[in-house]
């Protein structure tokens, strides 16, 4: 009796008695056929050299493309969609239609992936035939295919319908101007609802950009505050300016004001 | 020298085997690219490690600046960013590597359902593998909280609004999660924090570990 619970054991449990001690080193290169390699030091040395490579082209990736960081949270923004990283996109975009969310959210966020995940963490008791070739596991490798294909689709559909210059808009760092918030032209701007959209520090929104620095005159931005503009991720509608000629001037002087250079 | 440190700590502790199982082993021909190219399936477990190890010591050198309290967590994230010498890079490996290791953490996956390997006398070891990649999953969901800018809030604010979607213990998890029924605020950077920080970091290496060693027990499975 060599391995299990007949083991013997001499006094101290750590020490297997002589008679039941199993040689525990593994075999010898002779008796693996083919050509094998020694792990230490020579596939080591190979493999580190694929891993600097590796490590090269990741430094690279990090210059080319600098992590990213929106402006500070805001909780009382709610305007901003927000978006997972790109791995839960497919959870995400699940949880959409309309027999996966709503009433039937749990459906969504409960029963299909953890159909897919218990199924994938119980793989090996799920498929138990002795063949290990995909073309001879069919339903494995069926579901496993389908499984991919589910996660690529949903991915590309959450890509694609996502508006990503508003969510480059929405998230930018917006440095804080100081302007006077008693003023008449902000008490104008607050009164004509521009803050509503464009933020109370004219910071932007999820559908408009931020008001600062905008480089347009005092005639531009009353023009664009009564006739309203079609921007790229959004439309200003005409008539949001309800004051009279003198009010429109101030709040036009005001805004170009702002964050000028 | 180095020979004689070995055998003295040998002599005492017998560390022979321990160094057999770790480095003194054969690689067998159907793994090694440099005998079939198309070997180089088997590299993505290997990859998945050293992004790990990146992510280790990334995110080692990254608590160093980094601040988990609503007010300062942003402005330590900036800093580090524009300000730290080489602080961009630090950031951009750990940002971009929890990308990598789930990729390399799939293909390793795929790799290993596509040619059964899983099958017997395996099946703990699979069981073991998809556990850590739920763990990196989890890893990548509180990490992401972490800079407290406006997608790391909503997005966590979706996150925890799925875990109360679970059935009878929704609210539970979400609380635990989040530390409020309703606020989405400095209790839940502190939790995220901790979770992403000692957590599942001390999960994932006990789960590791035990990969480690069952695949030397076992061995690498054979060809197909």
């Amino acid at each position: 009796m060599h391995r299990g619970k007949g083991m013997k054991f001499v006094g101290d449990s750590r020490v297997v008695a002589p008679e039941s001690r199993k040689t525990m080193l593994p075999k010898d290169y002779s008796e693996y056929p083919g050509k094998t390699e020694a792990f230490w030091p020579n596939f080591l040395l190979k493999e580190w050299m694929i891993g600097a490579v590796f490590l090269v082209g990741y430094l690279c990736l990090t210059i080319a493309h600098p992590a990213p960081l929106e402006r500070i949270a805001d909780p009382t923004d709610t305007g901003y969609i927000p978006l997972p990283d790109w791995y839960f996109l497919f959870l995400y975009q699940l949880l959409k239609y309309s027999f996966a969310s709503g009433p039937y959210t749990v459906i969504g966020a409960m029963v299909m992936p953890g159909l897919a995940f218990g199924g994938l963490l119980l793989a090996p008791f799920l498929d138990r035939g002795p063949e290990r070739r995909p073309m001879k596991r069919p339903f494995a490798t069926g579901f496993m295919l389908l499984a991919i294909a589910s996660i690529v689709f949903l991915t590309w559909q959450s890509v694609s319908t996502h508006d990503w210059a508003q969510a480059e808009r929405q998230g930018k760092i917006v440095a804080k101007v100081d302007f006077d918030k008693t003023s008449d032209g902000y008490k104008i701007a607050n009164e004509n609802a521009c803050i509503t959209c464009h933020g109370d520090n004219f910071q932007g929104g999820a559908g408009a950009p931020t008001l600062i620095g905008t480089g347009l005159s005092a005639e531009e931005v009353a023009k664009i505050a009564v006739e309203g503009k079609k921007g790229p991720g959004g439309t200003m509608p005409a008539g949001i300016f309800k004051g009279n000629d003198e009010q429109l001037k101030k709040l036009s002087e005001f805004i170009a004001e702002i964050g000028k250079k | 020298m180095l020979n004689k440190i070995y055998d003295w700590v040998d002599e005492r502790l017998d560390i022979t085997p321990l160094w057999r199982d770790i480095a003194d082993h054969e690689v067998p021909e159907h793994v090694n690219p440099a005998h079939h190219f198309s070997a180089f399936v088997y590299c993505f477990g290997g990859l998945t490690f050293f992004v790990t190890v990146i992510q280790i010591l990334s995110g080692m050198f990254l608590t160093m600046y980094y601040v988990p309290d609503i007010k300062n967590a942003w402005e330590s994230v900036y800093y580090l960013q524009n300000e730290v010498a080489f602080g961009q890079i630090v950031r951009g490996m750990h940002h971009w590597g929890a990308s990598l290791v789930l990729v390399m953490m799939f293909l390793h996956t795929l790799r290993v359902f596509f040619q059964g390997a899983y099958k017997k006398p395996r099946e703990l070891n699979w069981v073991v593998g998809v556990l850590i990649f739920f763990v990196m999953l989890g890893l990548g969901f509180t990490g992401y909280l972490l800079p407290w800018d406006m997608k790391a809030l909503f997005a966590t604010k979706v996150g925890l609004q799925i875990a109360e979607a679970t059935p009878f213990i929704g609210s539970y998890v979400k609380v635990l999660l989040a530390g409020h029924e309703h606020i989405v605020g400095a209790q839940t950077l502190t939790r995220f924090f901790a979770i992403h920080v000692f957590f599942l970091p001390g999960a994932l290496l006990g789960l590791m570990g035990a990969h480690f060693i069952m695949i030397r027990k076992q061995g690498i499975s054979g060809p197909l």
